[in-house]
């Protein structure tokens, strides 16, 4: 049987300070467990772009209500890898270039995101919400791994979009 | 020319700008809420002190970690010094961060400066 440890599993509102308590229980867990720093650093900036992505961009498809950007967030442990999830509702009609994203960053190999990356970077503004559009692949690069990634519809308007990252120990 | 210094926190890192003792460094870890904000004071001073530089500015960068918004705006610090002559980047890594040095190889080839690796 395959065991999972659950580090740390959140849901609800995403703000800088959430982030940032986030990361710091995480990595506070993988400092008491002894992880090699090469692996505590991939964890950590793959956790930085997926938490800083859904304060971004998740949105609230109950528009009545306050509490913005609510979604969940996983980081998990297993012998050989660790997984960080994210879910989070997005607007339907966002849902085509966002899969066109994630599938054009999975056909890529190192090389290959090392160029979209430079490009992105050489001709980005920041968007008006302050991302570089360079997230998911740093995700992509950082892991080394593919991004698993659904969509699931909710209603008419939204869908729910989870991710998922390995990084592999050692 | 005033000096620019900023502690740094858990998610902003800490800069230093002083013209008159020649100390330009960036270190820490940079992953603010807004980037372009955090940074904008940065590229200020060095809009200022592009018209009258020291003849010799080493800029030293000794992070530990930047996020993806951070990388944009770091690029754009290393465009205005490629302007400054007499410019050197010394790109600091811990030496068994791979993704860190190869960062400031990326940026090494973005922009036309000498950069100078360093491991600590």
């Amino acid at each position: 049987m395959q065991t999972q440890d659950l580090i740390l599993i959140y849901e609800g509102e995403f703000t800088q300070d959430i982030t940032k308590a986030v990361l710091s229980m995480a990595e506070r867990n993988m400092d008491s467990s002894g992880e090699e720093s090469s692996v505590k650093r991939k964890v950590f900036n793959v956790m930085v772009e997926c938490l800083q992505n859904i304060s971004k961009h998740a949105e609230s498809f109950d528009e009545k209500s306050k509490a913005k950007n609510n979604a969940i967030f996983m980081i998990g442990k297993q012998e050989k890898e660790y997984f960080i999830t994210s879910g989070n509702i997005v607007r339907k009609d966002s849902v085509d270039s966002l899969k066109n994203k994630l599938d054009k960053i999975n056909s890529l190999d190192k090389s290959g995101l090392k160029e979209l990356y430079k490009e992105i970077i050489k001709a980005g503004k920041l968007s008006e919400k302050g991302g570089a559009g360079l997230g998911l692949v740093d995700m992509a690069r950082k892991s080394g791994n593919k991004l698993k990634f659904d969509f699931e519809p909710v209603n008419q308007k939204f869908s729910f979009f989870s991710l998922q990252t390995t990084i592999h120990r050692s | 020319m005033d000096t620019l210094n900023l502690e740094g926190t858990e998610d902003t890192p800490k800069v230093i700008l002083d013209k008159e003792n020649g100390i330009f460094e960036l270190s820490g870890r940079s992953l603010p809420e807004d980037s372009a904000e955090f940074f904008q004071p940065v590229l200020d001073w060095i809009e200022e002190y592009s018209n009258d530089p020291n003849s010799e500015t080493v800029f030293e960068v000794k992070l530990e970690y930047f996020n993806t918004a951070s990388s944009k705006l770091i690029l754009d610090i290393l465009s205005d010094l490629a302007e400054i002559e007499g410019t050197t980047i010394v790109w600091y890594f811990h030496e068994d961060d791979e993704d860190m040095e190869e960062a400031g190889e990326e940026f090494s080839e973005l922009v036309e400066l000498p950069f100078e690796f360093k491991t600590y």
